[in-house]
């Protein structure tokens, strides 16, 4: 299915991603917002949990095996775009599925099917710029960090940049090397944590150092790292998902 | 050979702690990522080239034994020398042999990592060979008794200051503090090494099947004088080093000169086809060619990892890591450091004094990105943290033991969503002895590695699922 051929009223299916279901519920709440804002029809399959990029990452591949088969299951029968708000989610259906089952023709078959329908979030909401609602209710200054997995596994680098920069009243500055790790990479930052921190103090002197108000990218994994040390350290700086921006409101 | 666990943990901590190497580390990935950037935009064809690279390098690696058979007749054509040599020990023996035979008492040598990986000079000087590394950085390197930082730059961690204080030490003169009078003297120092040695060895960035022609490439011209100078030339090349093709040189000259230092070409191209000729006035009268292997065909029949020997050692993926970045050459452990070090150190040496290693990445594919053969540096690591992990299934020690009954109960909670579910109230209700405004700030082991920097996000009462169920389900979607 042609993304663009989407009329107003099609149903895509949120995968919403476990650090969003179980840790930042209100940036779920945030992406509906977004997409109903747009006219979309979203169904949430109630059955979903993660992808398994965690264990596979860690070299677990039978336990990421197992939970990827459950994501097949929830996932592979829907029709229309399956859409997240996580690169590194995205890139784990898309880029990664086919070694794991690479021993199961079966399987390997319905990888592609979702493989070639999974977006994630800013790709997907650029695409229907045209009907987005751009007054955000937030004013000032972000910046925008690039997570590694959307930005190199997926090619996603000015669509949330063009979002950001179209929202009414609000600026992008570029912060020093937006590109870089912040040291996150999953258990990377528990098998490493003293690299990690020096990783993410840079992120976060970066982040500083542009003069923005708030850092704002498009996976929670990052935003979680990042945010960690924000709190941890009390800095300046706010930290939202993209959804968090665009769809913004006072605290009621 | 690595004989003692490398501990990344251990090595790593140490270099955090040290600011001045720190800012030295910041500066030179500054400029090496600026310089690269520049001069790969500066031509358009740039990723045609990488990609014909990447070709070249998978044919040569599927057919290596006839290339290799290939490069010995024609190097044995042109009057050479060829050494098979299957380990370290092995190759050092035949250099060894080489130059008992030929009375050598004093060697030059040019840089070449090779050498470095087999620990030459100290086999060399404990069986009374004078051994000179004459690369102004590895010259340094083996004045202070230490080992390469970078497999490109080996001494970057030392400061002006430190170098103007090791010179005054070995050789009696101020500490100068003008860089260019310290290069002065160690050319000087070197001038005369250069003229006493009997021998030169180097290295070979690519060895051209068809010709038996070796490319030397460096910007001090001290490669060129060790390999003409001297009456022997031994060269010692890995076995992947191979091109088939005289033409296709160009390719790898630029993208070897532009990834490595941002030049157009590097200041030296030495391209050696055999040893002096009838007629000929000089260059050496012996050209050796070693042929180590030292694991390397191993790696070469892995479907999974064997991309790891189409490096072309250019250092571009140790000059963009974050983690280099922070932690140096030298928390790797070995002689080759950054992202390739971490995918061929344990390949070429024991996976279980080297299982760090592959995990020493946060997979952000940075590397990837601009190395000029396109190694996708995260599926090999990838594949070899999946062999660790299978590995240590049958004998895990006590962490690998508790990270195995981790990844199973996690298996087990997110492939049945009722267990799922179940585990967010339990966790929600667990962590109410470490929530402090709604984030957590003390957790126990292994959490706490996280919360000792950075604080945690609470499970939530009420998860999205649980939200969509309550508010927006019935509806179909969600309100405006």
């Amino acid at each position: 299915m042609v993304m663009g051929s989407l009329e107003k009223g099609e149903r895509i299916h949120l995968f919403i991603s476990c650090l969003v279901d179980n840790f930042f519920p209100e940036v779920g709440e945030a992406i509906l917002r977004v997409f109903s804002n747009i006219g979309l029809e979203i169904e949430f399959p109630k059955d979903q949990t993660c992808c398994g990029q965690p264990a596979f990452n860690s070299g677990h591949r039978k336990e990421a095996y197992k939970v990827a088969c459950h994501f097949l299951d929830v996932f592979d029968k829907k029709n229309g775009a399956i859409v997240c708000p996580s690169g590194s989610c995205v890139s784990m259906v898309k880029n990664y599925y086919a070694e794991l089952f690479r021993n199961d023709p079966e399987k390997l078959s319905r990888v592609e099917k979702i493989s070639s329908n999974i977006y994630e979030f800013s790709e997907f909401v650029f695409q229907k710029k045209e009907s987005l609602n751009l007054n955000s209710a937030y004013r000032g200054k972000v910046t925008f960090h690039d997570s590694c997995h959307a930005l190199r596994e997926l090619g996603i680098s000015s669509q949330p940049r063009e979002l950001i920069k179209s929202l009414r009243g609000i600026e992008l500055v570029e912060m020093d090397m937006a590109d870089a790790c912040c040291g996150f990479g999953g258990t990377f930052s528990i098998k490493y944590p003293e690299v990690s921190k020096s990783m993410l103090q840079e992120k976060t002197d970066s982040i500083i150092n542009s003069g923005a108000d708030a850092v704002v990218s498009t996976d929670m994994g990052c935003l979680m790292n990042i945010k960690g040390l924000v709190s941890r350290k009390k800095l300046p700086v706010k930290v939202f998902h993209l959804a968090e921006l665009i769809a913004f409101e006072y605290p009621k | 050979m690595i004989t003692k666990r490398i501990d990344f943990k251990k090595n790593s901590v140490q270099a955090l702690a040290n600011p001045k190497l720190k800012k030295a580390l910041v500066n030179f990935t500054d400029r090496s990522r600026a310089s690269r950037k520049k001069a790969v935009s500066e031509i358009s064809e740039w990723e045609d080239l990488r990609l014909e690279a990447r070709r070249i390098k998978e044919q040569v690696i599927k057919d290596l034994d006839s290339y290799l058979l290939e490069l010995e007749e024609s190097i044995t054509r042109v009057g050479g020398k060829v050494h098979w040599a299957k380990d370290a020990e092995e190759a050092s023996k035949i250099v060894a042999t080489i130059a008992k035979e030929n009375n050598v008492r004093n060697v030059v040598k040019s840089k070449s990592m090779a050498t470095e990986e087999i620990e030459l000079n100290k086999y060399l000087i404990s069986r009374g060979i004078n051994t000179v590394e004459t690369d102004l950085g590895e010259y340094i390197v083996q004045l202070c008794n230490d080992h390469p930082f970078h497999i490109i730059t080996p001494a970057i961690h030392k400061t002006k200051e430190d170098i103007s204080k090791l010179f005054s030490e070995k050789f009696g003169v101020p500490e100068y503090e003008e860089p260019q009078k310290l290069a002065n003297i160690a050319r000087k120092e070197l001038r005369e090494k250069f003229l006493s040695a009997d021998m030169g060895i180097s290295g070979v960035n690519f060895a051209v099947a068809e010709t038996g022609t070796i490319a030397i490439v460096e910007n001090e011209g001290n490669a060129r004088l060790a390999t003409t100078y001297p009456d022997i030339h031994v060269a010692i090349m890995g076995i992947e080093k191979i091109v088939p093709k005289f033409e296709q040189l160009s390719i790898f000259l630029s993208l070897l000169a532009r990834s490595a230092t941002g030049q157009k070409s590097s200041t030296y191209v030495s391209l050696i086809t055999g040893p002096r000729r009838e007629g000929e006035r000089d260059g050496p009268r012996q050209f050796h060619l070693v042929f180590l292997d030292n694991g390397r065909s191993q790696i070469a029949k892995s479907e999974e990892t064997k991309e790891s020997l189409y490096c072309i050692r250019c250092g571009a993926c140790i000059n963009i890591c974050p983690i280099y970045r922070q932690v140096g050459g030298h928390s790797y452990g070995w002689v080759y450091s950054g992202p390739i070090g971490a995918v061929i150190t344990p390949q070429l040496n024991d996976l279980n004094k080297t299982a760090d290693l592959p995990f020493v990445s946060s997979l952000c594919g940075a590397c990837r990105d601009v190395c000029p053969v396109k190694i996708d540096f995260p599926h090999v690591f990838l594949s070899l943290r999946q062999k660790i992990i299978e590995q240590a299934r049958e004998k895990p020690n006590p962490r690998e033991f508790m990270e195995k009954i981790a990844f199973w109960i996690w298996g087990t909670v997110f492939s049945k969503p009722f267990y799922y579910n179940f585990m967010g109230k339990i966790m929600f209700f667990l962590q109410c002895f470490y929530r402090k405004d709604n984030e957590l700030q003390r957790l126990p082991y292994p959490f706490s590695k996280w919360t000792r920097d950075k604080n945690f996000p609470a499970f939530s009462k009420n998860p999205f699922r649980e939200r969509w169920k309550k508010k927006y389900q019935v509806k179909g979607k969600a309100p405006r």
